[in-house]
C-alpha cells in the first residue's frame, strides 16, 4: 500500500481534524467502485482548506464519510482513521459520534432548496437541532434562530422566521441553510460546493459571509469545490483530488504560481480567464478514469502529456514531500516544481 | 478576432412578457412576468455574440424566442431581410434548419431510447431535402468525426457517453441541417473543468469551417469573454451594456457590469489583493414587478432620484464609444 499521509508520522490529536489513510468503496451489482483510495489530510482551527476535484475524484465522499453520512452499504471503509480531537470517529459508538455530527462538525450542501423541508418554517427547522439536543425551551430555541438569521445577514429576520423555504430566493435560502449548520457553534464546517447554485453576484456575498463567519467563529473550514476561482479568493491550503486521491497539496500562492502535478497545472491552463482574452484553451485530453476499472500506476497516465513509460504504467508515486507542508503524488514532481517538464 | 461581416439578423425591440392570471373559466390579467423587455442588437455572419446574465434577466427566454419556440408580445427579428416571427409554412421550415440550438443539459436533450445515429438523424426526416436516405448514414457518420466521436459508434445509445461526449452529440445534431446561426444556451455550464475547454474549442474550430454565427448564452463571464467576439450584458429583461469583448472587459461603463465583473472569482490568488471589490446588495428583483426607471437601481449604489423616474435608453454615451443604459455611465477597470 501507498504511503500518503500528508501530514508525516504525528501523533493523533495534533490537528482539529485528521484523516489519515482513508479508504472508501462501493459495492454495487456491477462490481466495486474505488471511490477513496488512501486519502489523507488535516485541518487546524481557523484555517480554510479546499478540497478541488472534479466530479467522481471523491471529494464529496470524504466529506460525507468524516460527517458519517455515508450510506453503508452500499459504502464500505476497509481502511483509514479520521481523528477529531485525536478521537478516531470510525471506531467510536454510534451514539458518540452522533454528539459530535451537526455539533462539534456540520456541514452545508449544495442545493439549500432539495436540503430544507418544504413544509416547515425555517425559523422550526434552524432551532429543531437546538430543541432536540438541548434543553431549550421552544421558545428559547426561536430566539436563537432569530440570533442566527441575524448573524448570517437575512434581513428582517425577525419578521422572516416564520417564512417557509419557498419564500426565500436562492441565495437567503442559502443563508438558512448556513444559520442551521452554525446553531451548535460547530469547530469544523464542511462546504460542499456551497455557490454552486448560485449567480455570481449572489456568490460573492455567500463566500464573504462564510470568509466572516470563519474567521469571528475560529472554525476550520473544508470548502469542497470545482471552480479555481472560489478558491483562490477564500482557501488557505489547497488539496487537489483526483480518482480518489490526493495528488497534490500545498498553500494557496505556490499551488498557482507553480503547480507540482501536471493534472493541476492542465487544469489551470483549461479554464478561461477573465482578465484576458488567450487564444486557443488547452485542454485535458481523454476523460476521467471509470472507477470500476482504475489504471495501473499512476491514475493520471493515460491523460498525462509527460508520461514516461514504464514507470508511470507501473508504478503508483508515492505523495512526495517537496518542504513547506507541500506534497505531489508524482514521480517527476521535483522535475515539475523546477520547470524541468514540458 | 473576427472582422465583423454584414449583419444576418437584426433584433429589433423584442418584447416578451408573461401574463401572470387569476380565476379559472374567467380568467383574468392581473399582471405580467416581464421576462424580455426591449431587447435589440444585431448578429453578424460568423461572429459570436455572448449574453451574459444572472438567473432570471431573461436570456433563455430570449434565446426560445429567436428559436420561435415562444411568440414574442412585440417586436421584430429580422433574419436575411424577413422577420421569423410573420413566416409561416415552408418559409418557417427554413427558417428552423437556418436556426438551431445547443441545449444545457446533454443529459435530459438526448432521448434516452434513441441511438446516436437516429438522434442525429431525426433532423433528416422532416427536412428530407437536406439529405437523401441513401446518404443519410454516410452524413451521420460525417458529423460525428467533424465533432471529434468515433463515427462507428452510430448505434450507441446516450448513456454510453459521458457527458463531454453527450454535447458533441447535441452539436452534431444542431449541425446537421447545415444551420447559419446556432443559439448555445449555457452549453458548458452542465460540464467538467476539464471537459469544458475541449468543447469550447470544439464550438471554435466549427465556427471557423463553417462560418456559423453564434449566440452564446452563459453566466460564465471568463467562457463569455473566452468565446464572444462581442457581449451584451443583461439584468432584468433588458440590455443594459453591449460592445466588443474588450470594451465590456476592459471599459465598462454600466455599473452592473462592472459588479459583475468584480464578483467573479479569479484563479489568482494574488488577485484579492489588488482587486477592486463591488459587492451588490440583496437579490435581482421580481420581474413581475420590476422597479420603475432604470431596474437595476435598487442595487445600485449610484442611484439618484432621475434613475427612479425616467429610464435610461442603452445608448453611446460620453465616456465611452460603446452603448450603456446608465445616467451615470463613467468608466471604472475591474478587471485587472
Amino acid at each position: 500500500m501507498t504511503n500518503l499521509q500528508v501530514g508525516g508520522d504525528q501523533p493523533a490529536g495534533q490537528h482539529l481534524l485528521e484523516v489519515r489513510d482513508l479508504f472508501v468503496e462501493f459495492h454495487t451489482r456491477d462490481g466495486v467502485a474505488k471511490v477513496i483510495n488512501g486519502v489523507s489530510y488535516h485541518l487546524d482551527a481557523g484555517e480554510t482548506l479546499a478540497v478541488l476535484g472534479e466530479s467522481g475524484s471523491g471529494k464529496s465522499v470524504t466529506a460525507q464519510a468524516i460527517m458519517g453520512i455515508l450510506d453503508m452499504p452500499p459504502a464500505k471503509i476497509p481502511k483509514g482513521q479520521i481523528f477529531y480531537n485525536g478521537d478516531d470517529l470510525l471506531k467510536m459508538a454510534e451514539n458518540r459520534r452522533r454528539d459530535i455530527r451537526g455539533k462539534d462538525i456540520s456541514m452545508i450542501f449544495q442545493d439549500a432548496l432539495s436540503a430544507l423541508n418544504p413544509v416547515f418554517s425555517v425559523g422550526w427547522q434552524i432551532s429543531e437541532t437546538l430543541r432536540t439536543r438541548t434543553e431549550m425551551s421552544k421558545d428559547a430555541a426561536m430566539k436563537r434562530a432569530i440570533e442566527l438569521m441575524d448573524l448570517v445577514k437575512i434581513p428582517g429576520a425577525k419578521t422572516r422566521v416564520k417564512d417557509y423555504p419557498h419564500q426565500f430566493s436562492g441565495g437567503m435560502r442559502q443563508r438558512v441553510m448556513i444559520a442551521m449548520s452554525l446553531a451548535m457553534d460547530p469547530k469544523v464546517l464542511i462546504a460542499d460546493e456551497p455557490t454552486t447554485a448560485l449567480d455570481v453576484t449572489v456568490q460573492a456575498q455567500i463566500m464573504d459571509l462564510l470568509a466572516d463567519l470563519r474567521r469571528d467563529l475560529n472554525m476550520g473550514m473544508i470548502l469542497i469545490t470545482h471552480d479555481l476561482g472560489v478558491v483562490a479568493d477564500v482557501a488557505d491550503r489547497i488539496a487537489v483530488m483526483y480518482a480518489g486521491r490526493i495528488i497534490e497539496h500545498a498553500d494557496v500562492h505556490s499551488i498557482y504560481k507553480q503547480p507540482a502535478h501536471p493534472y493541476t497545472r492542465g487544469l489551470l491552463d483549461s479554464i478561461p480567464r477573465l482578465d484576458h482574452k488567450g487564444t486557443e484553451l488547452a485542454t485535458i485530453k481523454g476523460l476521467p478514469p471509470n472507477l470500476m476499472r482504475l489504471p495501473t500506476g499512476c491514475k493520471y497516465h493515460p491523460r498525462c502529456p509527460y508520461v514516461q513509460k514504464p514507470i508511470c504504467v507501473d508504478e503508483e508515486p508515492r505523495s512526495l514531500n517537496l518542504g513547506n507542508g507541500r506534497t505531489s503524488a508524482c514521480h517527476f514532481a521535483k522535475e515539475m516544481l523546477d520547470g524541468n517538464l514540458g | 478576432m473576427a472582422t465583423l461581416g454584414e449583419p444576418i439578423l437584426r433584433v429589433e425591440n423584442l418584447v416578451k412578457h408573461f401574463s401572470i392570471t387569476q380565476g379559472i373559466l374567467f380568467k383574468k390579467k392581473i399582471g405580467a412576468v416581464q421576462a424580455v423587455d426591449g431587447v435589440s442588437f444585431e448578429l453578424h455572419r460568423g461572429e459570436t455574440l455572448g449574453i451574459v446574465g444572472e438567473s432570471g434577466c431573461g436570456k433563455s427566454t430570449l434565446a426560445k424566442l429567436l428559436m420561435r419556440l415562444e411568440h414574442p408580445t412585440s417586436g421584430r427579428a429580422i433574419l436575411n431581410d424577413k422577420d421569423i416571427f410573420k413566416m409561416s409554412g415552408g418559409e418557417l421550415r427554413r427558417l428552423r434548419r437556418n436556426v438551431q440550438m445547443v441545449m444545457q443539459d446533454p443529459y435530459t436533450s438526448l432521448n434516452p431510447r434513441m441511438t446516436v445515429g437516429d438522434i442525429i438523424g431525426e433532423p433528416y426526416n422532416i427536412h428530407t431535402e437536406v439529405a437523401p436516405k441513401g446518404d443519410r448514414s454516410r452524413r451521420i457518420q460525417e458529423l460525428l468525426e467533424l465533432v471529434g466521436l468515433n463515427p462507428e459508434h452510430i448505434n450507441r445509445y446516450p448513456h454510453q457517453f459521458s457527458g463531454g461526449q453527450r454535447q458533441r452529440i447535441g452539436i452534431a445534431r444542431a449541425l446537421a441541417l447545415k444551420p447559419e446561426i446556432i443559439v448555445c444556451d449555457e452549453p458548458v455550464s452542465a460540464l467538467d473543468v476539464s471537459i469544458q475547454a475541449q468543447v469550447i474549442n470544439l464550438l471554435e474550430k466549427l465556427q471557423n469551417e463553417l462560418a456559423l454565427s453564434y449566440i452564446f448564452i452563459a453566466h460564465d463571464l471568463s467562457v463569455v469573454r473566452h468565446i464572444s467576439d462581442r457581449v451584451g450584458v443583461m439584468y432584468l429583461g433588458k440590455i443594459v451594456e453591449i460592445g466588443t469583448e474588450d470594451e465590456i472587459y476592459q471599459r465598462p461603463t454600466h455599473p452592473y457590469t462592472q459588479a459583475l465583473l468584480s464578483a467573479v472569482p479569479m484563479p489568482d490568488p494574488d488577485a484579492r489583493l489588488h482587486r477592486d471589490i463591488i459587492r451588490l446588495e440583496g437579490d435581482v428583483p421580481s420581474p413581475a414587478n420590476p422597479p420603475s426607471g432604470c431596474r437595476f437601481r435598487t442595487r445600485c449604489w449610484k442611484a439618484q432620484e432621475k434613475c427612479a423616474t425616467e429610464e435610461p435608453l442603452l445608448i453611446r454615451r460620453a465616456v465611452e464609444p460603446h452603448p450603456s443604459a446608465c445616467h451615470f455611465a463613467e468608466l471604472r477597470h475591474v478587471v485587472a
